[in-house]
């Protein structure tokens, strides 16, 4: 056995994973908060006007890392519950429990601002069009885990059905954003693209990657976080002797 | 004696499906019922206008089905389950994915035929006409056992819970927009002219797909629920 | 960008302003929850 291989297998154990969380947050926090002042006060005051859409276009700096996260969190998600089928990983099924409501959050904020910015510039609250359809089953998909987690009672059951679900989910987004595109085109769907399509000015492209980070980092500390509880709620016996607070 | 091949197994499986549906006859017609009404409250709430009906006729029937197939899944293994057949099943020596498949297969008879037959009448009522109802009735066709396939999918994973048949219905519907989507549009492309080749070819991929993949996901989720 | 510009937003202001109140209502809510999630734990592993 290498060292490798040891100090992976060590954080299997739920002790051990809720120290290394622990430690972790931290790292994760405070670069968060510093991207997300410096990014907001980029994108709020730094960032030019747009020449066809005005101030408004701001939301794009909340809307696309909120949309980013949630397609990404729900593959995390998928990654870390099939991991704890597979090896029967109760830590790694844990994660993906604890990665749900972060995804399904970002996925909602997504949908919301996306049509806070329809509204202005496209003239519509909401459009049936192939990415903000595919998003809003995105969040169905997040809701559904989560009821089923929720709905079963003994957490190994409940780690393993989520992580089918989850495994479907996944599998069936590609299909399901296809389908969707093609049912798109069929009805002659808006050809109205958002600014994201054009290529973005620096001075704009800047805070964009920065708001982006700065949710990303946010969202590996509020999940780490989020299983810590996950750990003391279910093993309780096991991180009595760990938790040092 | 000799075990069962897995293809008698399938034929024997249909079989009894079909017969416990016969002795529950009224199970299986208040899913046609129910397809039948459901589609007849929507000029009710729309208006009887035909152009309007005509257009919303192939969505409304496949909605309808989606529906109705959903109602028919808790009979896939909850009874089963309640009266301890499910974990004797599971018990032999026949793969899990022949037991999912043969179950789903023997529903799709039972619950999904009688709709497929009904559908070219009820879109006859909505003004289709010529090609368009046969193009429904095609389309059900190919979409019903992938509706079903996927949903026992939802009904093993949900096996035994509080509130299964409502959770299941929230788990699938997502999986089912694919579907949807081909096969009332393959109605659709009917009513404006164009083919609906593309739509069947892609529903028929999907059946097959789904049909060797989804009694494997079944037969996991199983597994997961009655440990 | 001017601090005069800002509340408006060229007249966009309930928008972009809108966007951004709720996304940072939503995640300070998150850590919030998570705050008071921990505390309901430590209450209840302190007494057991």
């Amino acid at each position: 056995m290498t060292s490798q291989t040891i100090h992976w297998y060590r954080y299997a154990s739920p002790g051990n994973l809720y120290q290394l969380a622990g430690q972790l947050i931290p790292w994760f926090a405070v670069p968060a908060s510093a991207l997300f002042v410096v990014g907001l006060y980029l994108g709020l005051f730094v960032a030019p006007t747009d020449f066809q859409q005005g101030d408004a276009y701001r939301v794009l700096f909340v809307h696309v890392p909120a949309a980013w996260m949630g397609m990404v969190l729900y593959v995390v998600l998928a990654f870390y519950a099939a991991v704890g089928w597979v090896f029967n990983a109760r830590g790694s099924s844990m994660m993906a429990s604890s990665l749900a409501i972060t995804g399904a959050m970002f996925t909602f904020l997504a949908l919301v601002t996306g049509a806070l910015w329809g509204r202005p510039t496209w003239g519509t609250w909401w459009i049936w069009d192939a990415r903000t359809t595919s998003t809003l089953i995105l969040l169905f998909l997040y809701l559904g885990f989560i009821s089923l987690q929720s709905a079963i009672d003994d957490p190994r059951r409940a780690d393993r059905a989520g992580a089918v679900l989850a495994l479907v989910g996944v599998v069936n987004v590609p299909i399901i954003y296809f389908s969707v595109q093609w049912w798109n085109t069929l009805h002659q769907g808006a050809t109205i693209r958002i600014a994201g399509e054009t290529s973005m000015a620096g001075s704009m492209l800047v805070p964009l990657l920065i708001m982006i980070a700065a949710c990303w980092l946010y969202s590996v500390a509020v999940v780490l976080a989020r299983l810590r509880c996950l750990i003391r709620e279910r093993e309780s016996l096991m991180t009595r002797s760990v938790v040092i607070e | 004696m000799k075990p069962m091949s897995s293809a008698a197994t399938l034929r024997w499986l249909v079989w009894r499906e079909g017969t416990l549906a016969w002795r529950r006859r009224s199970d299986v017609l208040g899913t046609l019922f129910f397809f039948v009404m459901v589609v007849s409250l929507f000029p009710l709430s729309v208006g009887p206008e035909r152009p309007l009906l005509r257009s919303i006729a192939p969505g409304v029937v496949w909605v309808a089905a989606l529906l109705a197939s959903m109602l028919s899944l808790n009979r896939l293994f909850a009874e089963d389950h309640a009266d301890g057949t499910l974990e004797q099943m599971l018990l032999t020596p026949h793969p899990i994915y022949v037991i999912v498949l043969g179950k789903a297969i023997a529903q799709w008879l039972v619950s999904a035929v009688p709709l497929i037959l009904m559908a070219p009448l009820l879109g006859v009522q909505f003004g289709l006409s010529v090609d368009a109802p046969f193009v429904l009735m095609a389309s059900l066709t190919l979409g019903t056992p992938v509706v079903l396939l996927i949903g026992s999918i939802g009904a093993a994973l949900t096996l035994g819970l509080r509130g299964a048949g409502t959770l299941t219905s929230l788990l699938v519907m997502p999986l089912y927009i694919p579907t949807l989507i081909f096969g009332a549009g393959s109605a659709q492309a009917v009513l404006v002219g164009s083919s609906p080749a593309a739509n069947l070819r892609l529903l028929t991929a999907m059946l097959i797909l789904t049909a060797i993949f989804a009694p494997w996901a079944a037969a996991a989720a199983l597994r997961i629920s009655l440990e | 960008m001017s601090w005069l510009t800002m509340p408006t937003m060229g007249g966009y202001g309930f928008y972009v302003w809108g966007s951004y109140v709720l996304t940072i209502a939503a995640m300070v809510g998150e850590v919030l929850f998570l705050l008071r999630r921990r505390e309901a734990l430590r209450d209840r592993q302190e007494h057991a």
